[in-house]
Parts: C-alpha cells; structure tokens; sequence
C-alpha cells in the first residue's frame, strides 16, 4: 500500500520498468563510460570555437571597441543583443527549477538538473558583454560599489546599468547554489557506486560528504523551498531590470511600460526552445528517452505557445500605443523604421518565427512530434535573438537628427564574439553531460512511486475503490 | 565525535520503512539514523525530529540584506558623497528598490546555503562514515546506536522482524572528520562483524 499515488489518467513521467536502482544505472552509466564519438566530435568543435571567440576579443580589446561597426548612432548592436538573449535563455532553466517547484509540477524533476545547468553557463555568456563592451575592460571594476582612492566615488545607484550589474550578478549566484545543492546527493551517488579511485576522490570532494541523513534531507527540502521562493521573483526582477535598460530611457520604440512583462515573457519563452533544443540531443545521445519523455517535451511546447502568444500581443500592443499614443516619433519608429525601412526584414522574420510558427503548437501532434519540437525550437531562438536586434536597431539607426542615421551590420570580431559564447557554452555544456548527473537523480527517484510507467499500472485497483476507502487505508495503514 | 557501536539494517521499500520507525520509537531503542537515497516526506515526523528552522535563518538573512542595501545607498548618496545628479533627489526611493530587492535574495540564499551547509556539516573534504555504499543509490538504512541498555541481538532480531536485510553491527565513528572518500581513513580501528541475516 503506497501513502500515495497519481491518477492513471496521467502520463508516466518514468517510462519502462524501473526499480530506484535501475534509475541509478540508467542516470549514472554515462558518467562512468568513456564519452562516444559524437561527444568528442561536439566538445572539440566547441573549443574550436570558444579559440575563435577569444581571438575575436583579443582582437577588439588589443585594437580598442572600434574594430566592432558600432558608431555614435547605434551605441548598442550585437553586443547587447547578445547579451539580452542569453540572460532571457537563462530564465528557463529557474523557471523550470523554482516556480514548478512552487506549482507543484512533477515534470519538472526529469529537466530541472539540464536546465538550470543551461541558466548558468547562459548567465555566463551574457555576462561578458557588456564587460567587453566597456571598451577598456581593464576598469570593468569601477561597476563595483567599492571604498576607492577618487573620493570615494561611488556608483550611481539611480542607473538602471547599476541595477543591471546587480541582478545579473545575484542571479548567478542564486543559480549556481540552488543548482550545486541539488547536485550534492546525486554526487555521493557517484561517490558511493565509484570504482575508480580518482572518482571516489573528486565526487567525494564535489559531494561535500553526504550522507542521505533525514535530517539533513529535511533541510534540504526546507532550502529547496526557500531558494525557489526566492528565485521565483528573482527571475522576474532580472529580465525587468534589463529591460529598464531600455524602458528608462526616452528613445523612441524603448520607452515603454509595457517592457518588463514583454521581457519576461519572451525570455521564458526562448529559454524553454533552448531546453528543448539540448534535451532533444542530451535525451537521445546519453539514452534517456524514459526520462525525458515525449511528454516533458508536450510541456514545454504548450509553454512555448503561451508565451509565443504573450509576447504576440505585446508586438501588437506596441503597435497599437504607437498609433494611439500619437507621438509622431513613436510612430515613425514603428511604421516606417521598424516593420519598414531598411531594417524591415529583422521585424518580419521576429514577426514570423515568434508570433506565427509556435502556433503550429496548438496541434497536439505537433506538441509531441520530436522533429517539430527541435526545428520549431531552433526557429524561436532565431526569432527571439532578431526581437532583441530589432528593438535595440531599429530604434536606434534613424534617431532624431535625419544626418546621423546610419545602417549597421556587425564586423567580424562581433560576430566571433557571439559565436564565442556559443562556444563557451557549449564546451560547458558537453563538460556537464559527462561529468554531471544530467538529471536529478534524488528526485526521479522520489516521483518513481507516482508517476513511473510500471508503478502507474499497479494503481488501477486504487483508481477503482472510493476516496474514502484509499484515505481510510492510508490512514490506517501503520 | 566518538566511536560508537551501531546495528544497522537495510529496507527496500519505504512502505515497510515507515512502520519499522514507528516500532524503533516505541520499543525504546535509541535511532541514529535514517539514510535513505531520496527525501521521504513524512520521515522525520515518524522519526521525532524538530521541524527544521532554516528558513527563519533565510528570513533574517534576508532582512539583514534589505536594510544593508537601503542604509548604504543612503548613505552614499545623503552622507559621504551628496552628488547631484540631474536635480533628482537624493534618497530617490523607487531608484533603490532594484537593489534592495537584489541584495535581499542574495543575502538569503547566501546565507542559507552556508548555514544549511554549516548545520550538515558539508564541505569538500568532510567525510563521514557510510554505513551502506547503497544507503545513496536504492536502499534505505536504519541505524541503531547500541548502549549499555541494549542488547545487539535483541536489535538484529527485531530489525529482521520488522523487514530489514543484511543486519550488521558496525563500530563508527559518529562524527565528521577531513578525509578523502578514495581512502579508508576513519580515524578508528575499523570491526565489522556480519551476521548471518
């Protein structure tokens, strides 16, 4: 008689027959083999291209932020376009990780461990750019609110930047340990099934030494918790503060209130394409389909028709206000500049891949066809990354004055820049997926009773017999 | 800590855990331990324990970052540097909310990693004793720390009764101490004593 158990009703979360060990087996095997072929292939075409992102910012630092096609109208261009799509991929993974904590959602346990693993190494990424875009990297500490020599001098706490540096840096943090507390009892799994020394050595060490004590697993669910109860609006605040970097200004096609939720918004929703886009190839490579099933995908892709069409509406509300609001820049700026004008295409190919495509994920089909999750997940990342280009451009390249409008198109150090980070990322990425439990092998382990294929089987006798009879049992069972 | 004497039995299934806790407490033994791969809900309320207090810690850890945030930037901007900048005034309190709110969850999480870490005493390079390589991977150990009182046969005997396997008497070190999990370096002189389960 289990204390609990899940409607039948319900999709498996586990497929196949698993017993608690086998999911051991299953989630751990991968880290004790040697990687496959295609890992090497993937982790050495990821340096290669990390090599080539720290050339390229060899090259802008050595040679000074001219070498990028930035100009005194359009001060912003790849670099904060980046920089804003990665820390938007970031929101995933602690949406994933904290507010489905909070709801409750079982779904969560199979793609929490990879997507908070996304969230800090694309928190990583973002970080470097504005960095670099400082120009004389060199100073990048004086963003710091340090007693120096000048007066002290302090920073501007009224600066939107300044609250930037803030959120982004708390949220790292506040990701990375929610993320390393998670990891510490999967790590003395490793520890304690280890057969190789060198393992047994440097699990030991990453585990901290634990136990499994139940005192000690009590506060664990007590931290869990609280850290999701804080990261829940910590995610919020982060995308609304970099959108304030843009919002608090008084360019026209920035200065907007309707910024911070649009932001939010698009940000979950390239991040849930980024964890379908790695979970699609982490699930196949490693052979954990039973573990990530066609079903976590579903979830994710009615996720990414939500806020596909949240961030719809708020195109169209912009749109709106810039007609309604009748000011003749506003206005220029979205008809003739944005959805026209030279910069036009960059808006219609947003348009397409954000608003129209995902609605294809109205179909359940769709939702559950692994070849349309992985494309449609490739195109919304495409369209997110042309949502940050077009409302950083577009704004920016026909300004007030008719003879400082210009056209911009990234120089190569940009462009390596960016492809840099993916290469940081990946090499990140691959390094996790050898060496980490790529999911939470603990809390597989504690959903296995209620959502577990061959566990589910067993409960139809349950779904039978009344509520009263089960909660009787339950209640009367020791 | 000290080398104590311990009986130790395996579970499969936290179904047949669950009423050997409650028999353990009611028998009078004195209970260790539970170590299990998963948390258990429910587990450390049929074991006795206190409700854990941690997040009252994250509260005031929280409260503590709220007010550094607010009486700093005041300072700063009333105290030790009045900069006017653009005419705004100088304890602009919408301005500061960001930051506060910032430096609230990171002083919360911060602080709440390092205490839960510090109450669990976990750190690289702690080890403590395991009492079953499984008690991480599927099964789950109840362990009974002998006394004078107790008498180890009595406790394996009422440990196969109550659905356990593999009973054995273990001498452990009760505490924590630096070492490396590649070597046997628990500083006691290690017996194991099977028993016939």
């Amino acid at each position: 008689m289990h204390l609990k158990y899940e409607s039948t009703l319900r999709e498996p979360l586990v497929d196949g027959v698993k017993d608690y060990h086998q999911v051991t087996e299953d989630i751990i095997s991968p880290i004790e083999a040697k990687p496959g072929k295609l890992w090497y292939v993937g982790f050495f075409i990821s340096l290669a291209l990390l090599g080539f992102g720290a050339f390229s910012v060899f090259w802008q630092i050595y040679f000074g932020v001219g070498v990028w096609n930035l100009n005194k109208t359009i001060g912003w261009g790849w670099d904060i376009t980046n920089f804003v799509w990665w820390v938007g991929i970031g929101h995933a993974g602690t949406l994933i990780s904290a507010i489905l904590l909070l709801f409750r959602q079982g779904w969560r346990t199979g793609v929490n461990r990879a997507a908070e693993a996304m969230t800090i190494f694309a928190v990583m990424c973002a970080g470097q750019f504005p960095i670099i875009h400082m120009g004389r990297v060199w100073m990048a500490f004086f963003i710091l609110p340090y007693p120096n020599t000048r007066g002290p001098v302090w920073v501007n706490f009224n600066s939107p930047l300044l609250w930037d540096v803030f959120a982004i840096s708390t949220y790292f943090t506040v990701s990375l340990l929610f993320w390393y507390s998670g990891l510490l009892p999967d790590f003395a799994t490793i520890r304690d099934r280890a057969k190789t020394k060198l393992r047994k050595l440097l699990y030991g060490v990453a585990s901290f030494g634990w136990t499994g004590s139940t005192k000690h697993w009590q506060r664990h669910e007590s931290l869990s918790l609280v850290l999701a109860g804080l990261s829940t609006p910590l995610v919020l605040s982060v995308h609304t503060i970099v959108s304030f970097d843009f919002a608090t200004s008084v360019i026209p096609g920035w200065h907007t209130t309707i910024f911070p939720p649009y932001f939010v918004a698009g940000a979950i929703f390239s991040g849930f394409a980024m964890v379908n886009t790695l979970l699609i190839i982490t699930r196949k490579i490693l052979n954990l389909e039973e573990y990530i099933t066609v079903g976590h995908m579903e979830a994710m892709n009615k996720v990414i028709v939500l806020t596909g069409s949240v961030v719809g509406c708020a195109y169209l509300t912009e749109l709106f206000m810039a007609w309604y609001g009748a000011n003749p820049y506003e206005f220029d700026t979205f008809f003739k500049y944005r959805a026209a004008g030279p910069l036009g295409w960059s808006y219609w190919i947003m348009m397409t891949c954000n608003v129209i495509s995902p609605q294809v994920f109205w179909f359940r089909k769709m939702r559950r066809s692994v070849a349309v999750t992985f494309f449609m997940s490739i195109i919304v990342n495409i369209g997110m990354w042309f949502e940050r280009f077009v409302i950083i451009c577009t704004s920016l390249y026909r300004d007030y004055l008719p003879s400082s409008w210009s056209y911009y198109r990234p120089s190569w150090p940009e462009v390596g820049f960016y492809m840099g980070t993916f290469g940081l990322f990946f090499t990140c990425y691959f390094l996790f997926a050898k060496y980490f439990p790529v999911i939470a092998v603990a809390e597989i382990k504690s959903i296995l009773k209620t959502s577990g294929e061959n566990f589910k089987e067993k409960m139809e006798v349950y779904e039978e017999q009344p509520d009263e009879k089960f909660a009787h049992d339950v209640a009367h069972a020791h | 800590m000290a080398v104590k004497n311990f009986v130790v039995g395996l579970f499969d299934d936290e179904a047949v855990l669950f009423p050997a806790v409650k028999k353990v407490r009611t028998a009078g033994y004195k209970l260790h331990d539970v170590y299990t791969p998963f948390p258990i809900h429910g587990l450390d309320h049929a074991m006795g324990l206190r409700e854990s207090s941690l997040h009252t810690a994250g509260f005031i850890y929280g409260i503590t970052g709220t007010t550094t945030a607010l009486s700093f930037m005041s300072w700063v901007f009333n105290v030790d540097w009045p900069l006017n900048i653009g005419g705004k005034p100088h304890f602009p309190l919408p301005a500061f909310i960001p930051i506060t709110f910032e430096l609230t969850v990171l002083f919360a999480a911060v602080g709440m990693v390092m205490t839960f870490c510090y109450l669990c005493q976990l750190m690289p390079g702690v080890k403590k004793h395991i009492f079953h390589p499984r008690q991480t991977d599927d099964k789950f150990v109840m362990v009974i720390e002998l006394t004078e009182k107790t008498n180890a046969e009595e406790v394996k005997n009422f440990l196969k009764a109550s659905g356990a396997h593999d009973i054995e008497e273990q001498q452990a070190e009760a505490g924590w101490w630096f070492g490396r999990f590649d070597k046997d370096d628990e500083p006691y002189l290690r017996k194991v004593k099977p028993v016939n389960a």
